[in-house]
């Protein structure tokens, strides 16, 4: 039968079974998982895992699957297994499927999401409220630290309870309010991927050669969140023009320079410095990456990914571009594609459902492209921002070198060496930590190193007859085909031509530059091909430069499609094996219209 | 009888001229006077074919006897048609006619007198009820000045009188007074390449996006299926290309000096390249729109690009396969819109 490899035929990469273990028990692969399917979850863990950024996943598949199983009661799916094995990120769907079952779930959820989907901008609205509130508790979370003597005001205060103790609350407070985050990020979440899909799949019934992202663009936000950062660069390259201070912008020019050249340069130059604090919060909270890692910094914590973009949007202004995406424009290019494909429809009927599920997915749409940006971005850069602040009061104590040590101690081992710095403040002791970590730390860097180094298979286990599990095809871009494509692939390895989504139209020609992680990002030069294992949004000032983006994993839907379509740049995602089969350097033509990406040479 | 009895100008022409301009005149008019870039010419109307035919009953009954064949006698109808076709080819036009089309060649080729030109034959039963028949006419190439125009327009008369064509009409039983010629003079594409279009994919029905198919050279490689065509699916309305098939085009149609056309290779580095530009095909598309739009259904088309990069419509024809099927509607409105959504989350039942 064909199939990929069982995962109890994966081997734990030789001086590496330590850092293996460490995970929790719970994410090892066991005898019994043999008998599913397995995928590969590269959309979002495309490099192995720390120890602790491995709360990711378990913090958001609790949700996910929450919201699923048990609060919207969706009748044929429930929530997602995890393992991890070499620290890549293992899924696998959980189907209900006794009839019974179905009916009685059917009735919830029609109860439940029907409630949802009929209160949606009032519940979005609330939504809003919600995180913004959650954002505001994590910002207001004290840094932790041990003063020698308890503050003096403390004691007068009667406040009874020590310094070491809001450790212990601060971290518990941290941990608990990333994991309630991600209940807010599935709390509507498959709702409005099922609304959109609904409308997808009547588009590919009534058009069966309709294109993914014709019925994409049919709905695509115009003024998501997740454009902001970047029309906020651009605003600050108009600004920069009009204050007459662009000059500091050249390419190559380090942050640092530019910043100090500004404050030299007077009023304007202090002008444009208020205008970009002013940016800065909220917006440049976006994480270079999916925000899914601890080191997906994000613009506010390294300033040179969005300086970068600002040479060319300056040379851009001062070419005579406004730079404005024209929304008005661009809302009536919307309506005008909607009327149009309307009309082709052959019947009166298809025409009143065809509005009937249009308006809907209009409805869901806001939610389903906006969430990002407070969650997997503000909020996630939050977390791990203070995280570090452990990391750096820990490795002032000898637990580790570095604050960024931190990461490899899971959250369980995170508190017990809190605990251990809270037992050995009060005791007057050194902490029995700086003799158990800096060993184990450098053994799981060097695991991390070599786990980067081994491939790993796109899934594990007998291939299903069918995936019909909505948020599977929809999240991933996993299909039977897409399997059969990468079955093939692997079998075939003198194959010319890659498949994948069509995601953003365009065929484009050119180096392809094989991004790994987002360090990489650096070497992209002018008219590159992006490929990577997942693109992503925010690395929106990389999409002015590229001239087209190939990914891995992702469907049309996927963040990277977007803002593909969004920069008109040719994109294919979801090709499963670019990153293996293509060579960094090699030249490839990418058709983002019938999603094929060919090697050249 | 009036010259513009005779010849008429594809931008006087409309669809309802039919009856005199036969169905590829009549679509070329309409398409001309909807400003869709059609190559000029006029028609040499059935009013012209029926003069002819008059003198020749005169001499001898013509239409009886065509009549009088049996269907299934194909020995008669050969030998019948050989008669038919030597005295449609031998006998001179009438004066008035013979003016009428120098007029209009000169007309139409300007100080260019030997431009080459089309002549197609233009059946007043061709492209109508039944498309089938459309095969059975003839189409001549790159004919060169008032003389082969002459004898191509006799060329076409005398099709009708072919051993397929009477065959046809006897098996239908179509009476010969009804059976009309016109012809189409057109001025000539040199096309650099050249297909034929379906606003409405001919494999999946599906009315949102654009088949274009298209070799080198002229069209009548990729007409008579002697090259298999590069083949592009587009998106109708936004215009994105999801299928790319280009193929190995080993020849292709040209013209040849003295008039007619040839079959040559391809050039080498031509034979695996696209015969058209992510341009082209984007204009091939805002004109097949236009036409669609224009008769309110779809079409399939003919096209030309010739070596400056200028399209050309050589026809136009209504869409007959799935137009004929009734539409099924794929979904329908619920009381509760949000039933829809069950289609998703409902899971296969």
């Amino acid at each position: 039968m064909k199939g990929f490899p069982l995962p109890s035929s994966l081997k734990i990469v030789p001086g590496t079974e330590r850092a293996q273990a460490a995970f929790p028990y719970y994410m090892q692969f066991g005898p019994e998982d043999d008998q599913r399917f397995w995928f590969y979850n590269s959309m979002h863990f495309p490099e192995p895992m720390h120890a602790f950024d491995s709360v990711t996943g378990e913090a958001a598949y609790c949700a996910l699957g929450a919201a699923n199983t048990r609060v919207h009661c969706l009748p044929t799916v429930k929530g997602i297994d995890e393992r991890l094995i070499n620290g890549r990120v293992y899924i696998s769907g959980v189907a209900a499927t006794d009839p019974a079952e179905i009916k009685e779930r059917t009735e919830e959820f029609m109860q439940r999401a029907f409630y949802y989907y009929e209160n949606w901008e009032t519940l979005y609205a609330q939504w809003k409220d919600k995180m913004r509130a959650l954002i505001e508790d994590a910002q207001k979370l004290p840094a932790p630290e041990l003063p020698k003597y308890e503050p003096l005001a403390n004691v007068r205060a009667g406040r009874g309870i020590a310094s070491n103790h809001w450790l212990l609350d601060t971290y518990q407070k941290t941990l608990e309010g990333y994991f309630r985050m991600w209940h807010h990020h599935f709390e509507f979440l498959l709702l409005g991927y099922g609304a959109y899909m609904t409308f997808f799949a009547f588009c590919k019934k009534a058009f069966p050669e309709i294109s993914d992202q014709s019925i994409a663009r049919m709905v695509a936000g115009i003024e998501a969140e997740i454009f902001r950062p970047d029309d906020e660069l651009r605003r600050l390259a108009r600004v920069a023009v009009q204050l007459g201070v662009e000059q500091p912008f050249q390419d190559g020019s380090t942050v640092h320079t530019i910043l100090e050249s500004l404050k030299g340069m007077g009023a304007p130059g202090k002008k444009w410095l208020e205008e970009l604090e002013s940016s800065r919060h909220p917006w440049f909270n976006v994480n270079v990456g999916d925000g899914f890692y601890h080191y997906h910094r994000s613009w506010n914590d390294d300033l040179s990914l969005p300086f970068s973009a600002l040479p060319t949007y300056i040379r851009q202004v001062k070419g005579g571009d406004k730079l404005e995406r024209p929304v008005n424009q661009l809302l009536e290019e919307r309506a005008q594609l909607v009327s149009d494909y309307r009309e082709l429809l052959s019947t009166d009927e298809d025409r009143a459902a065809f509005d009937q599920m249009v308006g809907l997915a209009h409805r869901v749409f806001p939610y389903v492209e906006g969430h990002k940006f407070y969650c997997e971005h503000w909020y996630t850069n939050l977390f791990f921002n203070k995280i570090r602040e452990f990391g750096k009061l820990l490795a002032g104590h000898g637990f580790f070198d570095k604050e960024e040590d931190v990461f490899h101690l899971t959250h369980y081992e995170l508190k017990s060496a809190i605990i251990d710095l809270m037992q050995s403040w009060s005791a007057g002791s050194p902490p029995r930590g700086v003799a158990h970590w800096p060993a184990l730390v450098k053994e799981r860097r060097e695991a991390v190193a070599s786990w980067a180094k081994h491939d790993t298979p796109p899934a594990l286990g007998p291939v299903p007859d069918v995936i019909d599990d909505p948020a599977i095809v929809m999240l991933w871009g996993i299909t039977r085909e897409s399997l059969d494509a990468w079955l093939t692939a692997g079998n075939s390895s003198g194959s010319k031509e890659l498949r994948g989504f069509a995601a953003s139209r365009g065929v484009v020609e050119g180096t392809a530059r094989v991004v790994k992680s987002v360090e990489e990002i650096s070497r992209l030069r002018d008219g590159d091909i992006l490929v990577c294992q997942v693109t992503n949004p925010t690395w929106s000032p990389v999409f002015n430069k590229i001239a087209a983006a190939v990914s891995d994993i992702g469907g049309s839907m996927s963040h990277a499609a977007i803002v593909a379509r969004e920069y008109g740049l040719p994109a294919v995602v979801g090709t499963g094996t670019a990153t293996r089969t293509i060579r960094d350097g090699q030249r490839i033509r990418v058709d983002g219209g019938r999603g094929i990406v060919t090697m050249l040479d | 009888m009036k010259s513009t009895e005779l010849i008429g100008w594809f931008s006087d022409i409309t669809l309802a001229d039919r009856p005199t301009v036969g169905g590829k005149g009549g679509s070329l008019g309409e398409l001309t006077r909807a400003g869709i870039p059609v190559p000029a010419g006029f028609v040499v109307r059935t009013a012209a074919f029926e003069e002819f035919v008059a003198i020749l009953e005169q001499a001898a009954p013509l239409r009886a006897r065509v009549e009088a064949v049996a269907a299934d006698d194909l020995a008669g109808i050969e030998q019948l048609s050989a008669g038919l076709v030597a005295r449609v080819q031998q006998q001179p036009l009438p004066d008035a006619l013979r003016d009428a089309l120098r007029a209009a060649h000169a007309e139409l080729c300007g100080n260019e007198l030997h431009a080459p030109l089309a002549v197609r034959s233009s059946a007043t039963t061709e492209d109508a009820a039944d498309a089938s028949f459309a095969g059975l006419q003839d189409t001549y190439l790159w004919v060169l000045g008032p003389q082969q125009v002459e004898r191509q327009v006799r060329a076409c008369w005398a099709s009708l009188y072919s051993v397929p064509s009477i065959a046809y009409r006897r098996k239908r039983g179509l009476p010969e007074s009804q059976v009309a010629m016109a012809v189409v003079v057109q001025k000539m594409v040199d096309a650099r390449a050249a297909g034929v279009m379906f606003t409405r994919s001919p494999t999946s029905g599906d009315r949102s996006v654009i088949v274009i198919e298209g070799a080198w050279g002229l069209g009548s490689a990729v007409v008579s299926g002697e090259v298999t065509p590069d083949r592009f699916v587009m998106g109708k309305i936004a215009g994105e290309i999801t299928t790319r098939e280009i193929r190995d085009k080993p020849v292709r149609h040209v013209p040849l000096a003295a008039g007619g056309t040839s079959e040559e290779p391809t050039p080498t580095e031509l034979r695996e390249a696209p015969c058209v530009s992510d341009e082209e095909l984007q204009q091939l598309r805002a004109t097949a729109r236009r036409i669609e739009k224009h008769y309110g259904c779809a079409q399939d088309i003919e096209w030309a690009i010739d070596s400056s990069g200028t399209l050309r419509i050589l026809q136009s024809r209504p869409e007959t396969v799935w137009s004929a099927q009734d539409p099924a509607p794929v979904s329908s409105a619920r009381d509760n819109p949000l039933l829809h959504v069950m289609n998703i989350f409902g899971g296969r039942s």
